[in-house]
């Protein structure tokens, strides 16, 4: 039996080669959501610049990084949630929800559904605690 | 290559026990409360492998309840158990029970039925005798604990507890005479009803001693799956006079304790696998497997601790706690090299709760999410221990590269 039975075929690469995994130099912004003793903890580091291209020269999330700890879902919500983010202005960015990372991720379990709850709330910190220090 | 290390969870069905079972799916298909042919072939069936689970269990035959797995044995052994002295009577048993047991004993308690002690366990998972007399009051009528916890894989008292309770019982039946003579002795410590002493000896039914006299237990759970029969048969040991009161209701059947028509090929095929372990023990090369497997963990992977006793273990037990990573995802990357464990981790179960075993034992649910299970079986080789060791090093250190909780590791380095 396979084991997309279980997680898409998309979670799986994530959570196997998983995408901007570590730590920014001097980050924007960070959101640290869940905590260890309830099986999940996970850090989103942002950095965000002007567009020196884009008219206007808005504000965009120039990198994005995370660590987590947590099970298969919970890496692969957080590898993904840095593929949406990274080159959105802020107001792009405000409007990704849990839904856009189970959707890009092709599906989650419905018990796994919290993970994807939980990469929005970091991505919500990580922009709030930019925004506040501003 | 794949390897199975979850032995525990259930094991594959041995070409004996199957050989043994097939004639009574096919040709001898009968019922045993027939009175014909067929009938006699499987009611003859029947007996003969009741003998055999007896003279196992040094009982008689008549003490053997055959009922479809653990669970039910369980939950027979607990909500049968009749008390007519108390409208609410005292249950103990162990906060790291199985939830056959854990969940019977709550219903009771939810529908005010009973009320119960859950005991406590010492740092390496082992309940305390004095601990177990402590709890004892005037309705206490019974006491469950495991043999050998199917997570942690200690192996619990049993005989002490059980010779403990027996004393008891003793000094409750001179008091009651007392009491008849003189009628102002009264101790509320010693009623005069007997408590009985019931253990689920689900995981202990390969490696341990099964004699219920030497146990000194009214009670007693097995499970076929466990060793080698399909899923779907168990048995309850239930000492001559203990006051059980059937929980499915129907035919005469298992002496009117357990109605429905009997499992005759399981039954069969229960009596085959428990034959086997009678003939050849595997338990001392197992145990030397064990320990090499646990030691070649905690020496070539830095911050991991085993999990429950290291002296009063099961031969077939390993449970480790990699501290910084997450329990599923160790599982899942261990599924996607061919290697099956299990994990207390909340993240792995419907329920989203961490083992409560892990979390009774240290009190540390963190360390519940990182715990690994890996059971042994006959089949398990030294070379599929190398192999699991091996993916197990990359793979812990891969995950704790991506965990945030790493920064807390002074080295990385092996140690």
């Amino acid at each position: 039996m396979s084991i997309n039975n279980l997680y898409s075929q998309k979670v799986l690469e994530h959570f196997q080669h998983p995408h901007n995994m570590g730590v920014i130099k001097n980050p924007s912004g960070v959101g640290r959501v869940g905590n260890p003793v309830c099986g999940d903890l996970m850090e989103l580091q942002i950095k965000i610049e002007k567009n020196p291209s884009a008219d206007g020269g808005k504000d965009i999330i120039a990198d994005a990084k995370f660590q987590t700890f947590g099970c298969g879902a919970a890496i692969a919500t957080s590898s993904i949630m840095t593929d949406l983010i990274i080159g959105k202005t802020l107001e792009e960015a405000q409007t990704i929800t849990n839904q856009a990372v189970i959707k890009a991720l092709g599906g989650l379990p419905p018990v796994k559904r919290h993970c994807s709850v939980l990469a929005e709330e970091a991505l919500a910190k990580a922009l709030a605690d930019y925004i506040s220090k501003k | 290559m794949k390897v199975y290390l979850d032995y525990a969870a259930t094991s594959p069905v041995k070409k004996e026990v199957l050989d043994a079972m097939l004639p009574f799916l096919t040709s001898g298909f009968g019922n045993p409360s027939s009175i014909h042919e067929w009938g006699r072939i499987a009611r003859s069936a029947i007996d003969e492998s009741r003998q055999s689970v007896a003279k196992f269990l040094n009982c008689e035959p008549s003490e053997i309840i055959f009922t479809s797995g653990g669970t039910e044995s369980d939950n027979l052994a607990i909500s049968g158990l009749i008390s007519k002295q108390f409208s609410k009577p005292h249950i103990i048993t162990s906060a790291i029970e199985h939830h056959a047991v854990l969940n019977a004993c709550k219903y009771l308690e939810k529908n005010n039925l009973a009320e119960v002690t859950y005991l406590k366990l010492n740092r390496d998972g082992i309940i305390d005798i004095t601990d177990v007399k402590k709890a004892i009051k005037e309705n206490t009528i019974l006491v469950s604990i495991m043999y050998v916890n199917n997570e942690i894989g200690t192996v619990q008292p049993i005989r002490e507890i059980g010779k403990m309770i027996e004393r008891i019982n003793e000094l409750r039946m001179q008091n009651a005479e007392l009491k008849t003579k003189n009628s102002k002795i009264l101790n509320s410590e010693l009623s005069n009803s007997k408590i009985y002493f019931h253990t689920d000896a689900v995981q202990a039914t390969e490696y341990q001693n099964m004699n219920v006299e030497y146990l000194h237990v009214d009670m007693l759970t097995i499970s076929g799956h466990k060793i080698g029969t399909p899923k779907g048969i168990g048995a309850l040991y239930v000492k001559k006079g203990t006051p059980l009161m059937a929980m499915m209701h129907g035919g005469e059947q298992e002496n009117g304790k357990r109605a429905g028509t009997e499992n005759v090929a399981g039954i069969v095929g229960l009596a085959k696998a428990i034959d086997l372990i009678r003939i050849k023990n595997h338990e001392l090369r197992i145990t030397e497997l064990r320990d090499y497997f646990i030691n070649k963990i905690i020496k070539e992977i830095p911050a991991t601790e085993l999990n429950g006793s290291r002296e009063f273990r099961s031969p077939n037990n390993v449970n480790i706690y990699f501290q910084y990573v997450e329990g599923e995802s160790v599982l899942l990357n261990l599924d996607l090299v061919g290697i099956a464990a299990s994990t207390g981790s909340a993240c792995a179960s419907s329920s989203l709760e961490p083992s409560h075993v892990i979390t009774a034992v240290y009190h540390d649910a963190e360390r519940a999410h990182g715990s690994i299970r890996f059971t042994l079986g006959h089949e398990t080789t030294k070379k599929e221990i190398d192999y699991t060791v091996s993916q197990l090093k990359t793979i812990i250190r891969r995950l704790r590269k991506i965990s945030p909780l790493k920064a807390k590791m002074d080295d990385e380095s092996p140690k």
